[in-house]
């Protein structure tokens, strides 16, 4: 079927993203939203709006029977779900197809069986896509863990299979903390999670995280390059790159077929992302996991390709086949994305909602800006800090790098302090222009060199 | 007489540390100043409400989830 309408189940820029997708396909736009989000810039874009609940993300965007009564409501052929929210909810997936109505997305299965990381993990063995060393599946009994974490040498991590996203991690150094920690972490996954299953990886000690887009239409599947994301704080990307840094190109060639056949095992349908840790010194990349939606950081690719990824995602959910072939796409120049989140800082990253007093948005060819906000606009606090991304394309990562750093200082948020800061004196950083970075890097560099810049600043 | 807490941070306020577990401090207990009394969250972190202030018969003016405002009074208490 050709889709003429479509329901936002989500909130912020990427709803803003999402609906200026769907009104250049020509589709009826309806954002369902909180209480609190009803004088939000998508709310005012949306051709219709639909009230789901109060603030708490619990009882409105998390409330899986308000969002689906909200698409019947409305006549929505469709339910995009964002990134988020119950945007790899294969429950969610399951009650909105169960309606009638089209989920753009995967299906419920590959939700369900790629959500599971062991089960995720064997699937991209049998695609042929290497992995970090570490157990075969789930373990249960001690000795047999011991003598795997023996076999692959400490550290290891212990992780829950049901976790995720940074969560059910526990990094041990010897076999006597492994066996002290082994019962624990099933106990606590059991609580955490309902599931106290656990599995056994190698802990990669400086790696890159490398991630690779990929589209598919249940038929075809094609990759989009890859992104890299290593500069983190907490494990939360910060500051996310296409394509990634100093990558040979045999290796890149590879790493993206690997991609592509764990999606083509699948019989993967719309946007997809397949994540890596990058070992440059050995130049092996084991996989992590897939995420099965768009993702913050899509801006970068769509940058270096040409492609509009969210109009993409609308066209094969409402039935139509790839709209590009693999040797249609290529990378043109070095994007970089800056998350631009209502934090200081100079604070310990503080979370500071609060009303915009002023927006100023650079100007420019190769500068874009997604964001929610608007002068006058009061950020809530009920929901995560993202303000907006700021994303920059050159030629070259010296020209994109040349052009961020105007871009970052003609961008003007005030109100509330922002990351901004943060982003300038990384894009002045020496180690980032040489691309010496890693998944441990930033947290250091924010006590150290980022720390010294604030106090020189204080003194003048 | 009676002090007022206020939240210095605007978010949901939770009484409990998790959701299984029972009060940080209940109607009519007693408080030391450092005595952490609920959790803010704000923009999906978490940040401890210390009482402030010492006092008993501890009266809270906001339930379990409630969303509050940065200055909102979320107890009082007999000081």
């Amino acid at each position: 079927m050709t889709l003429r309408s479509v329901l936002i189940a989500n909130r912020g820029e990427i709803a803003v993203r999402i609906i200026r997708a769907a009104k250049a396909l020509g589709l009826r736009t309806v954002l369902a939203h909180s209480t609190a989000d009803k004088d939000s810039l998508p709310a005012q874009l949306a051709d219709e709006t639909v009230e789901i609940g109060p603030p708490a993300a619990k009882k409105s965007y998390l409330n899986i029977e308000a969002v689906v009564n909200a698409a019947k409501s409305s006549k929505a052929d469709a339910v995009h779900p964002g990134y988020g929210f119950l945007a790899e909810n294969a429950e969610f997936a399951d009650a909105v197809t169960a309606a009638g109505i089209v989920f753009v997305g995967p299906s419920a299965e590959a939700i369900r069986l790629l959500g599971d990381k062991v089960m995720a993990r064997q699937v991209a063995a049998l695609a042929g896509v290497p992995t970090v060393p570490g157990s075969d599946g789930r373990v249960t009994d001690l000795d047999e863990a011991l003598a795997i974490a023996a076999r692959i040498g400490f550290p290891v991590m212990i992780k829950a299979a049901a976790g995720g996203g940074g969560r059910g991690i526990r990094i041990v150094g010897d076999a006597e903390e492994f066996a002290r920690q082994f019962p624990q972490a099933s106990s606590e996954a059991a609580a955490a999670f309902g599931d106290g299953g656990l599995y056994i990886e190698k802990v990669i000690e400086r790696a890159r995280h490398v991630e690779v887009q990929i589209l598919g239409d249940g038929t075809d599947v094609v990759h989009c390059y890859e992104r890299e994301c290593s500069l983190q704080r907490r494990r939360q990307k910060v500051w996310e790159e296409a394509p990634a840094v100093g990558l040979p190109d045999d290796v890149r060639q590879r790493l993206c077929a690997s991609a592509v056949a764990l999606g083509r095992a699948v019989g993967y349908s719309g946007a997809g992302t397949v994540e890596y840790l990058y070992d440059d010194a050995t130049n092996e990349f084991y996989f992590i996991e897939v995420n099965t939606r768009i993702q913050v950081e899509h801006p970068v690719t769509e940058m270096i390709t040409g492609i509009d990824l969210v109009q993409e995602m609308l066209k094969i959910a409402g039935g139509a086949r790839l709209s590009v072939t693999q040797d249609d796409i290529r990378i043109q120049g070095h994007a970089i994305e800056c998350r631009i989140n209502a934090e200081d800082p100079h604070k310990g990253f503080m979370p500071a909602p609060g009303t915009i007093e002023r927006l100023v948005v650079p100007d420019g060819e190769g500068i874009r800006f997604d964001t929610l906000l608007f002068e006058g606009y009061a950020v809530p606090p009920f929901y995560d800090s993202l303000l907006g991304k700021l994303i920059v394309r050159g030629e070259t990562r010296a020209d994109c790098l040349a052009r961020l750093r105007e871009a970052l200082d003609g961008l003007v948020i005030t109100g509330i302090p922002t990351t901004i800061p943060l982003h300038a004196a990384l894009a002045r950083d020496a180690s980032v222009a040489d691309g010496r970075t890693h998944t441990r890097f930033l947290e250091p560099w924010l006590e150290s060199d980022f720390a010294q810049l604030a106090r020189s600043r204080e003194d003048a | 007489m009676s002090t007022e807490i206020k939240s210095p941070l605007p978010g949901v306020f939770y009484r409990k540390p998790s959701p299984e577990s029972a009060p940080f401090k209940n109607d009519g207990d007693s408080v030391a100043a450092d005595d952490v009394i609920g959790l803010v969250e704000v923009m999906k972190s978490f940040h401890e409400v210390k009482a402030g202030v010492a006092g008993r018969n501890i009266r809270f003016s906001v339930d379990d989830a409630d969303a509050i405002m940065a200055g909102q009074v979320i107890a009082e208490v007999e000081a």
